[in-house]
């Protein structure tokens, strides 16, 4: 884990890439790497997260200044702006159950070839994919997601990129920090090693890469 | 009728189906309101699929935490005993069966209990968030919505619009009734204060068949 300037952060993410973020209605969203996306005026990202926030709110802020070709969510409804540019056919919606997003994500971090849920049998989630039946039981077959990049937002990072979480803060943060090639976590506090104790670890540091420093 | 609004008679109604020790998740809206109207006594754990069980009202005089929220990102509290976890927990707890109920809104319910409540093709995309896990895994499915909206009946023969789940839900509660679906039929099993069956019937498109244990709601 190396720490790095938050121009530099950003610097590594281009245009085009395929970037997991953290956080749920903005709750939990790196906002100073999403500020910088905009600042730099990044491109044609693909962005999966839970939703889309709000219009001036982590994701939401990506989702204006038209950083964003593609968005994999569960959830879009309360950005008037995401509806916008998808019926005007600007951005694209993958729209995905949320139990089976983040179960995606996992298979993508964890090595698994998918997951089977019953989630979405005989609705429009079905269309496309396969049905397994185990023990009598429909199941559709749901594909990994992996990224390039996944941003992070901590409450609590230590010295060598251990990762702790706030209340619901945490949503899909410790997830999408295994599904990615490279992980940038941004944290409310930079602490000592120690502070956050080994039992209270919710992303071990081998799986960070950057952790972005103060300003 | 005229002392209680719509919106409350249905989660007053809803709330009497809480027990003691439940863990139940509620949508937003009127299902919200439920969590208001628990028994006295009862101790029931509140799920906010964002990663929280032991929701509560958030706290007064400026103490809210920007990192405590419920699932529409508005501040909450967390009341005593309450645990936080990832999203991939959340929903283990809702797919996996240990959500003993869920209360959602619904744009349709067809005649035998199948659920519509994610999108109007064409007009409103919202996407389907957790209802589809919900409806899929909670044990119990409880529908909070107004009878009819814009006068157009939301109980209907077949749902027109893209279902939520093939699993039907088990109670529909709206300001005129309570309906279930024994036999995978629409069932009227309560009518309002003041509300008649025939009342009932004519806001409602699907066919209904009247129980014979029918009562009046005890709000």
């Amino acid at each position: 884990m190396k720490t790095i300037p938050l121009q530099q952060a950003v610097d590594l993410i281009p245009d085009g890439a395929t970037v997991m973020i953290g956080g749920f209605m903005g709750v939990g969203t790196p906002e100073r790497l999403m500020d910088e996306l905009v600042r730099r005026g990044r491109r044609n990202l693909t962005v999966i997260a839970n939703d889309n926030a709000v219009p001036g709110v982590g994701i939401g802020k990506l989702i204006s200044a038209g950083a964003v070709k593609k968005t994999i969510a569960s959830h879009i409804g309360l950005n008037p702006e995401t509806q916008k540019k998808m019926l005007a056919g600007e951005l694209e919606v993958e729209l995905v159950p949320q139990g089976t997003l983040i179960e995606r994500i996992r298979a993508g971090g964890f090595g698994l070839g998918g997951v089977l849920t019953p989630t979405g049998v005989g609705t429009l989630v079905e269309n496309g994919k396969q049905r397994v039946e185990v023990e009598g039981k429909a199941y559709l077959l749901e594909p990994p997601l992996r990224a390039d990049f996944a941003l992070v937002q901590a409450f609590f990072a230590d010295y060598i990129g251990n990762l702790y979480y706030a209340l619901t803060g945490r949503n899909f943060n410790p997830v999408i920090a295994m599904a990615a090639d490279t992980v940038i976590a941004e944290a409310d506090n930079i602490v000592p090693v120690g502070v956050i104790a080994p039992d209270h670890v919710i992303t071990p540091a081998p799986v960070v890469d950057y952790i972005v420093s103060h300003a | 009728m005229n002392a209680m609004d719509a919106q409350t008679i249905i989660a007053r109604r809803i709330a009497q189906e809480l027990r003691d020790g439940m863990l139940v998740n509620l949508g937003i809206g009127i299902p919200t309101l439920v969590s208001t109207f628990v028994p006295p006594g009862a101790r029931v754990y509140f799920q906010s699929e964002n990663g929280l069980i032991g929701t509560g009202a958030p706290p007064a005089g400026g103490m809210n935490h920007p990192l405590l929220t419920d699932a529409g990102g508005r501040p909450v509290g967390a009341l005593p005993g309450a645990c936080t976890f990832d999203s991939a927990m959340s929903f283990g707890l809702i797919r996996g069966g240990h959500v003993d109920m869920t209360v959602l809104g619904a744009l349709q319910v067809d005649a035998g209990g199948r659920l519509a409540n994610w999108m109007v093709p064409g007009k409103m995309v919202p996407g389907m968030g957790g209802a589809m896990d919900l409806v899929c895994g909670a044990k119990r499915v409880v529908i909070a919505m107004q009878h009819t909206a814009k006068g157009q009946p939301k109980i209907v023969k077949e749902c027109s619009l893209p279902l939520t789940s093939v699993r039907p839900v088990d109670l529909v509660v709206t300001e005129l009734a309570v309906i279930g679906f024994p036999g995978g039929r629409a069932t009227l099993l309560e009518t309002a204060p003041g509300v008649t069956v025939e009342q009932v019937c004519q806001a409602t498109e699907a066919e209904l068949v009247v129980s014979p244990r029918i009562s009046t709601m005890v709000l």
